[in-house]
């Protein structure tokens, strides 16, 4: 394998390692600062609770979040010198201004956080969880703002191969951004929903009946049947705009070789790049020419149309995508079924969470990791259709690369794999350790045993 | 051209922010990395109040990492790509250091109590490999970023050195933030951690003007020579200061035991000044100055604007936090 390859498949598991955490992290900050509110509002001691357990593990993805987020920075440079050469006038800004407004201000607050609810005033605590929700958030929004550029550039000129900012406005709120932003938000929304709602329904599970995993069954159930509605939504629209700007990527989500109206959904289907055709097709008559187009003859662009003369591909890899993009659509029903019935046998009889029949909490556990896979499967839908493209028409993923030997990328994939599958481990490990401890009720200080005299001193949590 | 060619001063400044940027970081990670490494030389209590001393802290610290990092690729493309792909291999192990010992603040308090020692193995060796790679790319990026024999055998050098004297100013950082036995086992520390710091700067310094002539010319030759005397001598001073000021911490009443610290910081800076001095106008030593690396104005111009605003902040509520966790190290609970 050569560098360029080794490179991607670097930096795809970097940043896919990277992305689990952020999506937790972003929403995990609002719902903590909501826990934090309505302990002050109602004075209820379950939100407190509620508050002191997850802060544990929006602490722990924040940790997690960090050090492979300094390992992406440093892969600009290391991998993809010809990134920052040929775009650097407007990557750079943006980046330094996600490091300027975000990253320091979650860093340093996150440690009033975690640590100085004893030391500062009531209302300097919740501001300063406030502050690092509102850090996580602006961070998504800088990246978000660059990785939209990156899918539909605008507001700049090239002169020698580099391209200079003529309009910045029109840099940053760049097509798909609202697009992506609200999307990626709202993914986080449903992850964190889902993850609360399933750790909640695992405890409950192993016989936990607190006020605190009641407060937040129904917290993630709501949250996510709430959010589901609206994520299927901006997907739709997400979809119509890229159709505009990126069409050969909707036509290998759709699977859709031929421009021509009248195109089905597809359900399922083998795309053969090879013979350019698909094999066992299901589909639901009329479907993506209705979705795209809102009438059942529209038009709907075609893979075939992204060929040269000579035979060459300029469109993404088919396969991938058309399968990637049926995992989150999958998911995302799967989300909506789940959570509205969950809403359904709580309102039904207002019998609350007692409610909810044992099928549907066994359904809930597994789902908690439902959002790390749709938001995987979203993003490999949109990075990889936009290759052979790093940056949409401007720069090549190839032109990119840096010249390092082979061996020596391969050597540091394998040590990053390595350590990633050891860490992910060790995360899903503490969640789980923590849930079981929770519901067996035990309070989370008495577990250090210490000395006398060091437990005073230390509990170092 | 002159200075108020925005294309003259602009990177002028930007080479001076991330100046700033690299130099509060090597400080600031310096004494939570040297805390790492002096682990082991600790017992499992010590090792709690070690952790709780930097915990609030580390975060922000490794910030001010990914600040100049994201200067140097902002500010100075081209020069980010040729220094970051010639120290491929250090950067790995200094990002997979990173990795395991920021996840092991975490992980140590977390896990099941059984695995903690192996977390506490985690926070030493990832503190360690980070102290080390960094020391190794300064020496690799003094030899001029070229990679044979004697360069890497003169990197390895630096790297133990740039170890000990994180350890040496991790060790003051733990006389001002603990007491009792841990106070004075730190007092030992950095007696100890000081001799290494007098050899590693002793080595830089005689190693620095040979890599060029040009540098050599900038320090041998007269006015310069005057101007930068004061850098030795107030380094030698500063050093005497120390070691006086060692063997009497700590204190009855524990004044002064912020002395050390302080002390260690002025080191710090002394020694970088003297490198920036050395290496100005180059960021690619010898190859590539600030001028031609840099950013088109235009970007630069929207950066620097922002950083007005924003830098101050940054450094206000740095120090509020600095001012929220003053005082010894004691109990870091959630509550
Ligand atoms: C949609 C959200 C999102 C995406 C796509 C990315 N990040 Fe990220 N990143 C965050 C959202 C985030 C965050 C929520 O702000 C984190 C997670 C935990 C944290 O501390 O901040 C973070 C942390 C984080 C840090 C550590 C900041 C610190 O020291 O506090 C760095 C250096 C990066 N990221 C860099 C990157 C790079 C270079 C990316 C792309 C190539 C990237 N992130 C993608
Ligand atoms: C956060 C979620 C993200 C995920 C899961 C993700 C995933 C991926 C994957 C799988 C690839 C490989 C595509 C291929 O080579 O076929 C890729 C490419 C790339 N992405 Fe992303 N990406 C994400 C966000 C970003 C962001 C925010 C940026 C930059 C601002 C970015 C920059 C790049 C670059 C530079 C490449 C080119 C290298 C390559 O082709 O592998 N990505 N990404
Ligand atoms: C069920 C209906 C959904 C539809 C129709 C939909 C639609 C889309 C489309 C068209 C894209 C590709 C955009 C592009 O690159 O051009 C995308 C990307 C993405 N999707 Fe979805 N999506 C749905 C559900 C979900 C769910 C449930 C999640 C996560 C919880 C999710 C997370 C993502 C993410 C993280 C991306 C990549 C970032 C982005 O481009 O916005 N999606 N989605």
């Amino acid at each position: 394998m050569d560098t360029l390859i080794l490179s991607r498949i670097q930096f795809g598991a970097n940043i896919s390692f990277h992305i689990l955490f952020p999506t937790i992290t972003i929403a995990l900050g609002w719902v903590l600062l909501g826990f934090k509110l309505a302990y002050n509002r109602t004075g209820a001691e379950k939100w407190m609770d509620a508050y002191r357990f997850w802060v544990k593990i929006f602490a722990l993805s924040f940790g997690m979040g960090v050090v492979s987020g300094i390992t992406m920075s440093f892969q600009f440079g290391t991998n993809w010198p010809g990134f920052m050469e040929a775009v650097g006038n407007i990557a750079g800004p943006l980046l330094a201004y996600e490091v300027l407004t975000a990253f320091f201000l979650e860093a340093v607050f996150l440690g009033i956080m975690l640590f100085g609810a004893s030391r500062v005033p009531g209302w300097l605590h919740t501001l300063a969880t406030f502050l690092v929700a509102f850090g996580t958030t602006m961070s998504a929004f800088w990246i978000l703002v660059l990785n939209s550029w990156m899918h539909t550039p605008a507001g700049f000129e090239i002169r020698d191969g580099v391209a200079y900012a003529t309009d910045w406005f029109a840099v940053i709120f760049n097509p798909s951004m609202p697009y992506r932003l609200a999307h990626m938000l709202l993914a986080s929304g449903l992850t964190v929903a889902f993850l609360i709602a399933g750790v909640s329904a695992l405890r409950w599970l192993w016989g936990e009946r607190s006020a605190q995993v009641r407060a937040t069954l129904r917290t993630g159930l709501v949250m996510g049947a709430a959010l589901i509605p609206i994520q299927i939504f901006a997907g739709d629209m997400h979809g119509l705009n890229t159709l505009e700007h990126q069409p050969a990527k909707v036509a290998a989500m759709e699977g859709n070789w031929e421009t021509r109206g009248n195109v089905p959904l597809l359900l399922f289907a083998l795309p053969d790049e090879e013979a350019r055709e698909n094999r066992f097709e299901v589909g639901i008559p009329n479907g993506a020419s209705l979705i795209l187009k809102h009438h059942a003859d529209g038009v709907v662009p075609g893979l075939n149309d992204f060929v040269a003369e000579d035979g060459t591909v300029e469109h993404p890899p088919v396969v991938p995508l058309f399968f990637s993009f049926r995992i989150m659509v999958a998911t995302g029903f799967a989300m909506l079924l789940l959570s509205w019935a969950g809403v359904y046998f709580m309102a039904r009889k207002r019998r609350g969470i007692e409610g909810l029949p044992k099928p549907l909490l066994y359904a809930l556990v597994p789902m908690a990791l439902s959002g790390w896979l749709a938001t995987l499967a979203g993003w490999y839908t949109t990075e990889i259709g936009r290759q052979p493209w790093l940056v949409n028409g401007v720069l090549t993923t190839e032109a990119a690369v840096a010249d390092v030997p082979a061996p020596m990328v391969l050597g540091t994939l394998i040590a990053y794999l390595v350590v990633y599958a050891a860490l992910l481990f060790a995360y899903l490990g503490v969640i789980f350790y923590l849930s079981r401890k929770a519901a067996k009720g035990e309070a989370p200080e008495e577990r250090i045993a210490l000395a006398p005299l060091a437990q005073a001193q230390v509990a170092a949590e | 051209m002159t200075y108020s060619d925005p294309a003259i001063w602009l990177p002028f400044v930007f080479a001076a922010l991330m100046g700033a940027a690299i130099l509060i970081y090597v400080v600031l990670d310096g004494f939570d990395l040297g805390v790492g490494v002096l682990f082991p030389f600790a017992d499992k209590d010590e090792q709690d109040r070690m952790v709780a001393s930097i915990g609030p802290f580390w975060d922000a610290n490794e910030t001010w990492l990914v600040l100049a990092i994201g200067i140097l690729l902002v500010a100075f493309p081209t020069a980010h790509g040729a220094i970051l792909t010639a120290l491929y291999l250090p950067v790995a192990v200094m990002l997979i250091g990173l990795i395991l010992r920021g996840v092991a603040f975490e992980f140590r308090a977390k896990a099941p109590p059984a695995r903690k020692d192996m977390w506490n193995l985690s926070f030493w060796a990832g503190s360690l490999m980070t102290s080390l790679s960094q020391g190794y790319m300064l020496g690799l990026y003094i030899m001029g970023l070229e990679s044979t024999p004697a360069t890497q055998a003169f990197a390895t050098l630096t790297a133990v050195f740039l170890t000990v004297a994180y350890s040496f100013i991790g060790a003051t950082w733990l006389i001002l933030k603990t007491e009792g036995a841990l106070q004075k086992k730190a007092v030992d520390w950095a007696k100890g951690g000081i001799w290494g710091v007098v050899l590693g700067l002793g080595a830089v310094s005689l190693a620095t003007p040979f890599v060029s002539q040009r540098i050599w010319d900038k320090w041998f030759s007269f006015p310069e020579i005057v101007m930068l005397a004061p850098l030795p001598l107030g380094s030698a001073l500063l050093i005497a200061g120390l070691w006086v000021a060692l063997r009497r911490l700590p204190t009855a009443d524990d004044s002064f035991a912020g002395l050390p610290f302080l002390g260690a910081v002025a080191l710090f800076a002394l020694a970088f000044g003297g490198l920036a001095y050395s290496f100005y106008p180059y960021v690619v030593p010898e190859q590539i100055t600030i001028y031609e690396a840099a950013s088109a104005p235009e970007s630069l111009m929207i950066i620097f604007v922002g950083t007005l605003v924003v830098l101050p902040m940054i450094l206000g509520y740095t120090v509020l936090a600095y001012t929220v966790f003053r005082g010894k190290a004691t109990a870091l609970s959630y509550e």
